[in-house]
């Protein structure tokens, strides 16, 4: 299975993907420059962490406007997988692949820790190898997480089953526990956890494997 | 001729930063305080002087990145 990762000027969590997809899932991974116009022939796109642009004027609001983001649109428009994680999250939000926005944390803080996720669904290629119910454990690390969206909004992502993970204990005031959503064709999914940062047992949890798995079996089964 | 434009949280948008604003003033003394929200403030020089197309401009430009229409309300004013 093939992954693209883009590169923005202030991506951070780059090179963790990379190596989770690379080196312990042994899949064929390469690095997508923002300012390259073609993904190149991948079967998932992992919009990965970091502080785009230095989260200038809002996080993601310039990344969004990049080469890459415009194939990354293209590619999700195809049913091409997309997996944005933290400000991959909020450049994906920015980019309208998904609704809603990702605002200042409740509590003014940045929070790095462990937190307790619940698998809303395991209906979507992002979940498939989890149990609804499932709780993960998976780190957060972001300052502007507290997930926003109109109440008509959030009707509908949970009427359409939309809503993947959900926070134990609400960290940042996120709307309905939200903290990882898809977008109604199911191949985009963005989540501010860091699933490639609980990838093996040397970082304290394996449980963000999962959602690896999920998207090989997804992609082997299409 | 300079774009002067006011971009705030929506109402409906929780503004921590400014209620912890609102807390700090009201902790120092000052009293009557109903509600603090924090906003950007953002000055764009601007070549020409066709105040109408200026307008249209800008009022793309707030809608397409400036702001976020799904958080913030903006407002422009031409000088």
């Amino acid at each position: 299975m093939k992954f693209g990762i883009i590169q923005f000027p202030g991506s951070n969590c780059d090179q963790d993907a990379y190596h989770v997809l690379a080196n312990v899932f042994s899949q064929p991974t390469r690095y997508v420059w923002h300012k390259d116009s073609s993904l190149g022939d991948v079967d998932c796109v992992v919009v990965p962490g970091g502080f785009s642009y230095g989260d200038y004027l809002r996080t993601g609001a310039i990344a969004r406007f990049s080469p890459a983001m415009k194939a990354v649109a293209t590619h999700a428009e195809a049913g091409g997988l997309v997996i944005g994680i933290c400000n991959g999250f909020q450049i994906l939000c920015e980019a309208q692949l998904l609704p809603g926005a990702l605002i200042r944390n409740k509590g003014l803080k940045f929070i790095c820790e462990h937190v307790d996720l619940r698998v809303e669904t395991s209906d979507s290629p992002f979940t498939n190898c989890c149990q609804k119910g499932q709780v993960l454990r998976i780190p957060i690390a972001h300052g502007e997480g507290c997930y926003f969206a109109e109440p008509a909004l959030i009707k509908q992502l949970q009427d359409e089953d939309r809503i993947l993970v959900r926070y134990v204990n609400n960290p940042n005031g996120s709307v309905d526990n939200i903290a990882g959503i898809c977008n109604e064709g199911r191949n985009v999914f963005g989540l501010m956890p860091h699933p490639e940062r609980a990838s093996e047992t040397a970082l304290g949890s394996e449980d963000g494997r999962l959602i690896f798995e999920s998207i090989l079996r997804a992609i082997v089964s299409a | 001729m300079k774009a002067k434009i006011i971009v705030m949280p929506k109402k409906t948008v929780l503004d921590p930063q400014g209620k912890t604003v609102q807390h700090a003033l009201e902790s120092l003394g000052f009293k009557g305080i109903q509600e603090v929200r924090i906003g950007k403030f953002i000055e764009v020089e601007l070549k020409g002087g066709n105040k109408a197309a200026l307008k249209k401009k800008m009022d793309e430009a707030c809608h397409k990145i400036l702001s976020n229409p799904v958080i913030e309300d903006y407002e422009i004013a031409l000088k």
